[in-house]
């Protein structure tokens, strides 16, 4: 089996809210994949339908070869979920809630849950409304850490975790990534998809609006060019993926389409460059370009 | 969001900010405050116009008051009668209006206070500018004024079904008096326990104690028991015989000392923690937590193991006052008639246990309804989530919570039974032959308890946010109907739509099983019916 997740055309509707909007998700055995968009693109309403905790209006979606819906049981066994905001029972310690969510998939690894415990810095001790918010998220964490699960679905599962902690969890993941387990990993941290994301899907409205590795993405992004010619730039303009082009004497300042760097340079080339800075998109455009337009119409760019 | 009252640029003092977050409890409770506060306060008014109706005589009413509203039983139960006036009568069949209205208040008080810092929400509101009282006080602020509100709508009523005026205002304030302690009640109770669900079990234990009392001290001659109620305190302001207002007077005294209490103690402990301090657990779980059961053991168990504990002091209390009740007759000639006549004072003291037994029953209901609405609980506060998540199917984590919400109550019903019929029999020297049927009787209240679990799981599945209100509100057309339908000779297609109306009375009459097999299958076809809705709908999302 090459596809853990295989998501086409979901939709779910809340009343008039079409938190999906016909969803494609792609998640191949093995890798890390990424899930990112804007609040409330919906998210967290995809994960939780291929929990089989909401029931789609539209569409399919496959779940480890299973239907999330009907084969729920059974698929649960298989997979480890974390969501954002892990609430605890107030009369329950961590190592209980830990040890419980444990059992309740079918064993865990009581090696893996100390490592991971002495990692995170977490005392199992505390009562549930006692743990500070990081630390609820860090119950969670090593619960599904410690599951021997082929999937691990994982919905903005460092928020509030401080920065090094951020690291052992980056650390952990990808030592789930090297025992050749799947995940899932809906995140705001553009740092923590940049560190472990194979590949990534960005959604926005509930429609995925683009997906693939991030040197892919980078690749359909925009290169900023500022130079400075030895003659007029003309025939710039007329440049077809050149934008956002302001002259200034012979300065020149303008994004390109990446795939047409090539021609826009020779342009430049033949005019004479005297000097020149081009910088690849950084991650944090790349997605500011997907995210801001979240409100304009679907298709408008800026 | 606005600024506080005063503007963001005014000091202030502790109390800055009441005003605002008692229109937001205002706003919270918009619905449910005019329900209950109009429902009750029509009541009185509805009980004088029926009297006057049913008994427009003096003798008619004097006849009713010494042979039904004065047996031992009902003063045990509703309270004690002062008089035999229309007005009289009203005071003491409305006698569980002080119970009632104390009940509402300190729910009420804890879900502002308590509730609202487990789930988070008062830091939200305490980071903007509030002063340190400023959310017990407006929860305070709101249910007295509600109280308040209630005790004079009810006086109104009283007046308009033409009884006089100082005995309207003196039972009107008594309920709202009545109120307003056990509001300072649920605001102590708010501040020592640590969560919502501590904070009502104790909140309604000391609720409980103090019905308890008043019934024990009103069941024979040992008055000074009820004078150390509150309850107690509340239904001796004799209304239309006379008034008495000074037991008002200690009403509010002690309301203003468990109010001041509640003050000091909330400032005095950090938010979100109570008095009592925390302590570490185990750093693993026991063998016993393996499952959904064992998970659904350790939410239901302290307040199944609490209201068993209450049912069983429940029992010894009835039972003991069992046989003073049926005794209480000498030199009331005409009772003594009456009562041979049912069947000498045992027969009279069965039927006090039955009535009472009746009442344990729908506390038994509440039991069952608050152990399965444990569920919505559950999957409001996002808890059911990762459980459902797991290797548990939803059918195995409903049917871990019914277990509880089925057996909680049968249990509790036959600790109280049993506890009945051990203090009763000890009382009479008869236990071999008390105990096992008030066990008996008692248990015979389950499937009637059941259709109402049923029905909360039912609304659980099928509609999911209204299923708690949905779920109290049975419960308290039940008790209504329990409560009216004598007293007004309702129709009995409506006394029927409750389940407790087709419940056998086993004492001293014979069995007849047909209707119990007819419960139990309803609230098998319910219970079936929400579980079949559950599997099929949404979780909510947060
Ligand atoms: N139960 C619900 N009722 C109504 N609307 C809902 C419900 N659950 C989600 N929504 C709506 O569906 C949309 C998608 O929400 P979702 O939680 O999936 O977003 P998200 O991508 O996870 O966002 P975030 O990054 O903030 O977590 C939002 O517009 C949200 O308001
Ligand atoms: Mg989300």
């Amino acid at each position: 089996m090459d596809t853990a997740i295989e998501v086409t055309g979901l939709v779910k509707t809340f009343g008039r809210t079409r938190a999906l909007d016909g969803l494609e998700l792609t998640v191949r055995a093995g890798e890390v994949h990424g899930f990112l968009g804007p609040n409330g693109a919906g998210k967290s309403t995809a994960i939780r339908v291929l929990l089989g905790l909401l029931r789609a209006d539209a569409g399919a979606a496959r779940l480890l070869g299973g239907d999330p819906w009907r084969d729920a049981v059974a698929l649960h066994r298989r997979l480890a979920y974390v969501p954002g905001d892990v609430t605890l029972w107030p009369n329950l310690t961590g190592g209980e809630v830990i040890d419980l969510l444990g059992r309740l998939r079918g064993g865990i690894d009581q090696r893996r849950r100390d490592e991971l415990l002495t990692a995170f810095e977490l005392d199992p001790r505390k009562k549930g409304r006692a743990y500070s918010k990081g630390n609820r998220q860090k119950v969670g964490l090593v619960a599904a850490l410690a599951a021997d699960v082929e999937l691990l679905i994982l919905d903005e599962p460092t928020s509030g975790l401080d920065p090094l902690m951020e690291g052992v969890f980056q650390h952990w993941v990808g030592r789930a990534r090297a025992e050749g387990r799947t995940v899932l990993l809906s995140s705001h941290i553009l740092g923590e998809v940049e560190a472990l994301c194979d590949r990534v899907t960005i959604i926005r409205n509930g429609r995925a609006v683009e997906t693939g590795t991030l040197a892919e993405l980078r690749h359909l992004q925009r290169t900023s060019v500022d130079a400075e010619l030895a003659g007029p730039p003309h025939g710039l303009a007329e440049l077809p993926g050149v934008h956002n082009l302001r002259i200034d004497g012979d300065r020149v300042r303008f994004d390109v389409d990446t795939p047409v760097l090539d021609a826009a340079l020779g342009r430049l080339t033949e005019i004479g460059v005297r000097s020149l800075v081009s910088r690849p998109p950084t991650l944090e455009e790349l997605f500011r370009r997907h995210y801001e337009s979240a409100a304009a119409p679907a298709g408008a760019t800026r | 969001m606005t600024g506080p009252a005063g503007g963001p640029n005014r000091r202030g003092g502790p109390l800055t900010g009441t005003l605002h977050l008692a229109r937001l409890v205002l706003r919270r409770d918009r619905v449910l405050l005019p329900i209950w506060v109009l429902l009750i306060a029509v009541l009185p008014a509805f009980y004088a116009a029926t009297y006057a109706e049913l008994y427009p005589t003096a003798a008619q009413r004097a006849e009713y008051a010494l042979t039904t509203a004065g047996n031992p039983s009902i003063v045990a139960l509703l309270g004690p009668l002062h008089g035999d006036s229309v007005g009289a009568l009203t005071a003491q069949r409305a006698g569980l209006l002080h119970l009632i209205v104390g009940l509402i208040s300190l729910l009420v008080v804890v879900r502002h206070t308590r509730t609202e810092e487990e789930a988070g929400r008062r830091e939200l509101l305490g980071a903007t500018v509030l002063g340190r009282y400023a959310g017990l006080a407006a929860a305070l602020l709101v249910t007295c004024a509600a109280d308040l509100l209630l005790g004079l709508l009810v006086t109104g009523g009283l007046v308009a079904a033409d009884q006089p005026a100082a005995g309207s205002l003196a039972f009107g304030l008594s309920v709202a008096l009545a109120g307003i302690v056990f509001a300072a009640v649920g605001a102590l109770a708010a501040q020592l326990t640590e969560s919502a669900a501590g904070a009502r079990g104790l909140g309604l234990s000391m609720l409980g104690a103090a019905y308890l009392l008043r019934l024990a001290g009103d069941a024979g001659d040992r008055e000074w028991l009820s004078r150390l109620s509150p309850l107690g305190w509340a239904q001796r302001t004799h209304p239309y015989a006379g008034e008495r207002w000074w037991p008002l007077a200690l009403l509010a005294g002690l309301a203003a000392l468990v109010g001041a209490a509640a003050f000091r103690l909330s400032v005095r402990r950090d938010l979100g923690a109570g008095v009592l301090p925390q302590r570490l657990g185990p750093p693993t779980a026991g063998p016993a937590l393996a499952g959904p059961w064992g998970l659904a053991w350790r939410l239901h168990r302290g307040s199944l193991l609490g209201w068993t504990v209450c049912a069983a002091a429940l029992g010894a209390v009835l039972g003991g006052a069992a046989d003073a009740a049926g005794n209480a007759v000498h030199g009331n000639e005409t009772l003594a008639r009456v009562i041979e006549r049912l069947g000498g004072s045992s027969a009279l003291a069965e039927a006090y246990l039955g009535a009472a037994l009746s009442i344990v029953a729908l506390a038994a209901a509440g039991c069952g309804i608050q152990a399965a609405l444990r569920m919505r609980a559950e999957e409001t506060a996002q808890r059911a989530e990762p459980v459902l998540a797991t290797g548990v199917g939803r059918s195995r984590w409903l049917l871990s919570h019914l277990v509880f919400a089925l057996l909680g109550p049968a249990v509790m019903l036959a600790v109280t039974g049993a506890a009945t019929g051990l203090s009763y029999g000890l009382s009479v020297s008869d236990v071999a032959g008390r105990a096992p049927r008030l066990t008996g009787a008692a248990l015979a209240h389950v499937p009637a308890v059941w259709v109402l679990v049923g029905l909360t799981v039912l609304l659980f599945g099928l509609l999911p946010r209204l299923s708690v209100g949905g779920a109290w509100a049975a419960l308290a057309a039940c008790l209504l109907l329990g409560q009216l339908g004598s007293v007004l000779e309702l129709s009995q297609w409506l006394l029927d739509l409750s389940p407790f109306t087709h419940t056998p009375q086993l004492l001293g009459a014979t069995v007849d099983p047909l209707p119990l097999l007819a419960l139990t299958a309803t609230s098998a076809a319910l219970l079936a019916l929400g579980l079949a809705t559950f599997r099929r709908r949404d979780l909510p999302t947060p």
